[in-house]
């Protein structure tokens, strides 16, 4: 069946999973459901403790057995030593059939391979995955189907009981004897522990994993002691120098430094750019030049931000001290800065993942946005994006919010150079889709500007405004002639994982990788 | 032209590409190993044949590690590692003279 954005979404897979397909980013609207509920175990004997010596005592507690879904939190990003912990006790238990449920899993992750291959692990629900396992879930060596979901649609996910998690293991740089967790004050802090607040309220066992035992209550904490089942100490749950790297310095790439001048230049001419905007931008250099521009022209105006929203890094820490940014709504950190920030300004505050992007609580932050900047590995003619597989058919990348604050902005920017080595970013069809055009407004590249049709008002705004303009297809035209128009990749048959959509409908699928053949 | 010897043109630096050639068998024979094989290795091959031909080049061993050059780098990385087997360093007949 052909979805809302052109997509064969073939009937088995339908069939599978009992999804329906894409028919719109805001097609759920007012939609009515029932939250799911976790099965738990009350603790009301206070001689009870709630410490276990070690991942064994906790899993057995727990009652793992085969077939579980088990469930981790990103916020360790590539320095995380979590998963690996848990998933190769679980292996040594010579338990099988689980399915991990992540926020996300990197390169960090690349040791629960041979757990794929010998079936100790067979499904895999992430925003993305990178490095070895995305060549494994390409070369169809996960049972399962790979499910990839965005951060809020993720929560609703967990919230609507489409997934049901039956032990979190929720990493904590600080907790103490009764569960009570906090992001920071230990040795291996992260800023917030947005992501796994909804692991804690709804999976059925909840284990926090800490190196830095404090006393009793730890608060305030970002995670409460009434969803937490056991507590159990380690030597180390995390790498600090790869939780958070300092500060990356402002890009010298004089091409993404003209990408950022031209975004800045966007933002100012549209009507949203006011007193009190609210804005969030992601990690690339473009879109951190862009925030280091875009605060100077703040700065000059007088014109300050009412909301910072998102993953934070340092150069949205600068305007908040500088007294630019109100208000900073913080949902993951990418560097110390963005660390130490939280840890003292008043005005930069967690949030759940729930707050930040659920499609289906009553209302997300990403829908207060004005403006979001965000990246691409490719955006096709009809400003659909793709963000999870690379040109060459291999999973490679995250959803992360990217189609969450798309569909909830205002003006939703998307930042690529033209052309990548000789992959062009801008092309006809992008390999698979992830953020459905209809929510993407702006497409910036080093060679040309271009504004998705459907608005007209931005359109009308930028007249007179000095910006190279092109059409899309004007761009993925010039691409084209500089590199020759690529082929698409040659996929095998078989469906190895979903792209879902917010709402949990089908956007795309992924399909197996194959050798590649010359056709002569 | 001939190919006399075994020579080679081109690094494995991003966006360049590393054409050895090698005498032949009585035919040309290409193996061609690329970082963007699914999306150009056809016009990757079709350049290199074609450069080949150009060249007169009808009996060699030609071996292509690409990182996604673009086809003006192969055609010169090809062109090179010819001359090259034919100890040809300067004059070189570069921009288009070769037809």
């Amino acid at each position: 069946m052909i979805n809302a954005v052109g997509r064969e979404i073939p009937e088995e897979v339908l069939k599978a999973t009992g999804k329906k397909v894409f028919e719109g980013a805001y097609a759920y609207d007012n939609y009515e459901y029932t939250k799911a509920a976790p099965t738990v175990h009350a603790v009301c004997d206070p001689k009870r403790s709630k410490m276990v010596e070690n991942i064994h005592e906790a899993l057995v507690k727990c009652g793992i057995k085969d077939g579980m879904t088990i469930s981790f939190h990103h916020h360790f990003r590539e320095g995380d030593y979590i998963v690996n912990m848990v998933m190769e006790e679980i292996h040594n238990m010579g338990i099988k059939g689980i399915t991990i449920c992540a926020s996300s899993l990197g390169k960090a992750h690349d040791p629960i391979v041979p757990m794929i291959e010998d079936g100790t692990i067979v499904g895999i629900q992430s925003s993305g995955v990178r490095g070895k396992i995305g060549e494994a879930i390409s070369t169809g060596k996960l049972r399962d189907l790979a499910i990839m979901r965005s951060h809020g649609g993720r929560v609703r996910a967990i919230e609507s009981g489409e997934v049901h998690i039956d032990i979190a293991f929720i990493g904590a740089p600080t907790c103490d004897e009764y569960g009570n967790m906090k992001a920071n004050g230990g040795k291996s802090d992260c800023g917030v522990l947005s992501y796994a607040v909804v692991d804690a309220e709804y999976a059925d066992k909840v284990v926090a994993i800490t190196d830095c035992l404090v006393p009793f209550p730890n608060v305030p904490a970002s995670i409460s002691m009434v969803h937490v089942d056991y507590v159990c100490v380690v030597d180390a749950i995390g790498n600090p120098a790869k939780i958070a790297t300092g500060a990356a310095k402002p890009t010298t790439d004089v091409r993404k430094i003209m990408m950022a001048d031209y975004c800045t230049q966007f933002v100012i001419n549209t009507p949203y750019f006011k007193e009190g905007f609210s804005y969030q931008t992601g990690v690339g250099g473009a879109s951190i030049a862009s925030t280091i521009s875009l605060g100077k022209i703040m700065e000059e105006r007088g014109i300050h931000m009412g909301l910072g929203l998102g993953g934070i890094t340092t150069p949205m820490c600068n305007l908040l001290e500088k007294g630019l940014v109100k208000t900073l709504v913080d949902t993951q950190d990418f560097d110390m800065g963005a660390i130490e920030s939280i840890k003292k300004n008043p005005n930069h505050i967690e949030i759940t993942a729930s707050e930040y992007a659920n499609p289906f609580n009553k209302g997300a932050y990403v829908n207060k946005l004005d403006f979001v900047i965000l990246a691409s590995l490719e955006v096709d003619v009809n400003f659909n994006c793709n963000v999870v597989v690379g040109s060459d058919g291999m999973i490679t990348g995250a959803q992360g919010g990217h189609p969450d604050t798309a569909a909830g902005a205002k003006c939703t920017i998307v930042i690529a150079p033209l052309l990548q080595g000789r992959i062009p970013a801008i092309c006809t069809n992008v390999t698979t889709v992830t953020t459905p055009g209809e929510t993407v407004d702006v497409v910036i590249t080093d060679y040309g500007i271009a504004i998705n049709p459907k608005r007209q008002d931005l359109i009308e705004c930028m007249k007179d405004v000095k910006l190279p303009f092109k059409t899309i297809e004007e761009l993925r035209d010039m691409a084209y002639a500089m590199v020759g128009e690529p082929d698409p990749v040659q996929f095998g048959d078989r469906v190895v994982g979903i792209i879902e959509a917010r709402d949990g409908t089908i956007i795309d699928v992924v399909r197996e990788i194959k050798d590649y053949e010359f056709k002569d | 032209m001939e190919v006399k010897k075994a020579a080679m043109a081109g690094t494995l630096e991003s966006s360049d590409a590393q054409v050895t050639v090698e005498p032949g068998n009585g035919k040309i024979e290409l193996s061609i190993e690329s970082s963007v094989i699914h999306q150009f290795g056809k016009q990757i091959k079709a350049t290199i044949l074609e450069t080949l031909n150009r060249l007169d080049v009808t009996d060699a061993k030609v071996t292509v590690v690409d990182k996604g050059a673009l086809d003006c780098t192969l055609k010169a990385r090809v062109e090179c590692a010819v001359y090259r087997s034919n100890d040809i360093t300067e004059n070189l007949p570069w921009g288009g003279v070769i037809k």
